[in-house]
């Protein structure tokens, strides 16, 4: 006990600003929500206990428990890959441009591809409506474009694409990724007579592993969570016709437009369930595909 | 197989001139060493051949082809790297088979080719393993390993053993030079260990600040030195360098020496009231049986079993390296008198370049 303490206090000790609040603020509101999550409880009225009824309820009956749920995948599957690829994508032209151009102007253009995810949903807002800046443009050159945000069968790719443009976070951390790759190794490729594609698949992507993985993981909790974009892009509603019904949103409504805390409650422990399980097979799954160097095997 | 020829190659990053107007051949089949203190410009220049560095002016040629706009990749050679750069999360068969697959090669040909330098560099039970499972001594032949399957025209070598301990470094060296006896391929070998390269060359350049100082065979190198630079740079320990005044320079060169005296050098020319006398300390002689000598105490003994270092504090105070046999003795502080053949020496004008001496009755 005494050695796993002097061996491990220092992380405790930088640990130890997010456990105060972990504790003290985020603790019990988690717990209370499961005790919640079998109770019937509309925030006037003490909560009355009804064992497994919301969860029997929200699987048997709800069928829009399960057009939340088809809406949130179809959005981590398709937005979560798309984003990824869009945040690599960037990053090799940056690396690249940082090494040609020198790190200033990289540097100068972060905070706009960093930007605020709420400022840019209003932005995007501005830009998809039915009349909006896109089909302005469209017009001009005789294309009638549909309203991306209020037509059900668009919607949620717009969503998808506005996501995509969100790259900043993961795009740094693969940029960190890529620049601790060794120069030589490229070098030695060249030599070996590899393509740049097949440096890109046989060097660049195994040894970037480690960074997917764990943007992948980030960003598949983070886009199960989506919520302040989807919730300023259909007004609150999830609307049209529940295309933009996302989870959060559909949670966020059971609570605090219907008062149905105990229902909500469930819902929330149902998604983190979900997220626990996805990051599980990420994990299990990684070994077969993420190399890491200081692996000791 | 095939030579290269470097003919008025410059380079430089941006107004930085790392080479300046090198001119160089390297025959067919031969063990080429590039040498120099850190900074001469040696990578750049392994790296230009290689097709990994741009060249600011001038024409590489490989065989017969200018290969200037060639890539890398199709100048039928091979590298090993001094940091090995072996792809870290292939296998060993991996790591030896890749160029080999990107040139589209038949598996068992390629198949072949692995067993084959397997067997040559005894890497053998090592196939499956990570890099990082391996020794430094095993990466190293793995990188060789990686370089021989090619069966390049041309071996390129930057510092390969400059991250391996002396006795692994020394074995590796006998097997890289067993390696070049059996291919018989083209290497060029850059280091800064001049005993790697007086042992595996067949011919060293010396450069220095971009510019070749000298080449030749290791032999040349060390008993003609062209320049007061490679004389200080080839030979382990340093070659001892005096400085003398020319009292008389009609027929020869008359020099006088701190504590060796004066002496004459008949048959030799040079216009400057200075130069530098080169003594190896192994020309020196421990006795009086030289034509000149100095006389001085022992300040330093190094004694390393076959033979023995001594550091000598001549009169005047300038001390210099001599060189004797394991089994005399010498103490701190004894007198000791030691002495030369003049014609064993080295003799460099004022700027550095050296002065041979003519043959006697012939007109010069
Ligand atoms: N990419 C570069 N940009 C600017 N200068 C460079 C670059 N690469 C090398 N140089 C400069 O070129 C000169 C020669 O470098 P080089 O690496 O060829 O030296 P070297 O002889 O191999 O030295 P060492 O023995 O230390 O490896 C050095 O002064 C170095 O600072
Ligand atoms: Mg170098």
């Amino acid at each position: 006990m005494k050695k796993f303490l002097q061996k491990n206090a220092p992380g405790y000790v930088f640990l130890a600003p997010w456990l105060v609040g972990f504790f003290f603020l985020a603790a019990g509101p988690i717990l209370a929500s499961l005790v919640l999550s079998f109770t019937k409880y509309d925030m006037i009225s003490p909560p009355q206990f009804v064992g497994l009824d919301q969860y029997i309820f929200m699987f048997e009956r709800d069928r829009r428990f399960y057009k939340a749920l088809q809406v949130t995948f179809s959005f981590v599957f398709l937005s979560v890959p798309a984003r990824l690829i869009v945040a690599l994508a960037i990053a090799m032209i940056l690396d690249k441009g940082i090494r040609a151009i020198g790190i200033y102007r990289a540097l100068y253009y972060l905070p706009s591809i960093l930007g605020s995810s709420i400022a840019v949903a209003i932005l995007w807002r501005q830009v998809f409506a039915g009349e909006g800046v896109l089909n302005t443009i469209l017009a001009q050159v005789g294309i009638d474009g549909p309203n991306w945000l209020a037509n059900p069968s668009v919607s949620l790719y717009t969503l998808v694409t506005l996501a995509m443009w969100q790259f900043g976070a993961p795009m740094l951390i693969f940029l960190a990724g890529l620049r601790s790759i060794p120069q030589d190794l490229y070098e030695a490729a060249e030599i070996d007579a590899a393509s740049k594609v097949r440096q890109f698949f046989a060097i660049t992507l195994p040894l970037l592993a480690p960074v997917i993985f764990f943007n992948l993981v980030l960003q598949m909790i983070d886009a199960f969570k989506t919520f302040n974009s989807v919730f300023i892009i259909s007004n609150g509603l999830g609307s049209p016709a529940d295309s933009l019904l996302f989870y959060t949103l559909y949670l966020f409504n059971e609570a605090f437009k219907f008062f149905r805390m105990g229902y909500a409650s469930a819902l929330a422990w149902v998604l983190l369930l979900i997220i626990a399980a996805f990051t599980f097979i990420a994990f299990m799954t990684s070994r077969y595909w993420v190399h890491y160097e200081n692996e000791r095997d | 197989m095939s030579g290269v020829s470097l003919k008025s190659i410059h380079k430089s990053y941006g107004t930085v001139k790392v080479i300046e107007d090198l001119n160089l051949e390297i025959h067919d089949g031969e063990f080429l060493v590039l040498v120099g203190p850190s900074g001469c410009g040696k990578s750049t220049l392994l790296r230009m051949i290689a097709g990994l560095e741009e060249i600011t002016d001038g024409t590489i040629s490989i065989g017969d082809r200018v290969v200037n706009d060639v890539p890398a990749s199709q100048r039928q050679l091979s590298m090993v790297f001094q940091s090995y750069a072996l792809y870290p999360h292939m296998s060993v068969r991996k790591n030896l088979a890749f160029g080999l697959q990107n040139l589209k090669m038949p598996r068992d040909e390629i198949e072949r080719r692995v067993a084959e330098a397997a067997q040559i560099l005894q890497i053998g039970e090592l196939m499956e393993r990570k890099p990082r499972q391996l020794s430094g001594g095993q990466k190293q032949r793995v990188a060789i390993g990686r370089a021989i399957v090619r069966e390049p025209q041309l071996f390129l070598f930057d510092e390969p053993l400059s991250n391996l301990d002396a006795e692994l470094r020394v074995q590796m060296r006998v097997e890289l030079a067993s390696l070049y006896n059996r291919l018989g391929t083209t290497m060029i070998y850059v280091t800064h260990d001049q005993v790697e390269a007086m042992t595996m060359a067949t011919r060293i350049v010396v450069m220095r600040l971009g510019v070749i100082e000298q080449v030749g065979t290791p032999y040349e190198l060390y008993s003609k030195p062209q320049n007061l630079f490679v004389a200080g740079f080839i030979g382990s320990p340093k070659i001892n360098m005096i400085k003398a005044d020319v009292v008389h320079s009609d027929k020869g060169v008359e020099l006088s020496l701190p504590d060796f005296g004066k002496f004459t050098q008949p048959g030799m020319q040079t216009s400057d009231g200075k130069m530098t006398v080169c003594v190896r300390p192994e020309t020196f002689k421990v006795g009086d049986t030289g034509a000149i000598k100095a006389s001085g105490t022992v300040k330093l003994v190094e004694y390393l079993g076959s033979e023995i270092f001594v550091h000598v504090a001549l009169k005047s105070g300038q001390s210099v390296l001599v060189h004797a046999s394991g089994n005399q003795h010498f103490h701190v502080g004894d007198d000791i008198t030691i002495s030369v053949d003049p014609d064993e020496a080295h003799y460099f004008d004022a700027a550095g370049l050296r002065v041979e001496r003519t043959e006697v009755g012939v007109a010069a």
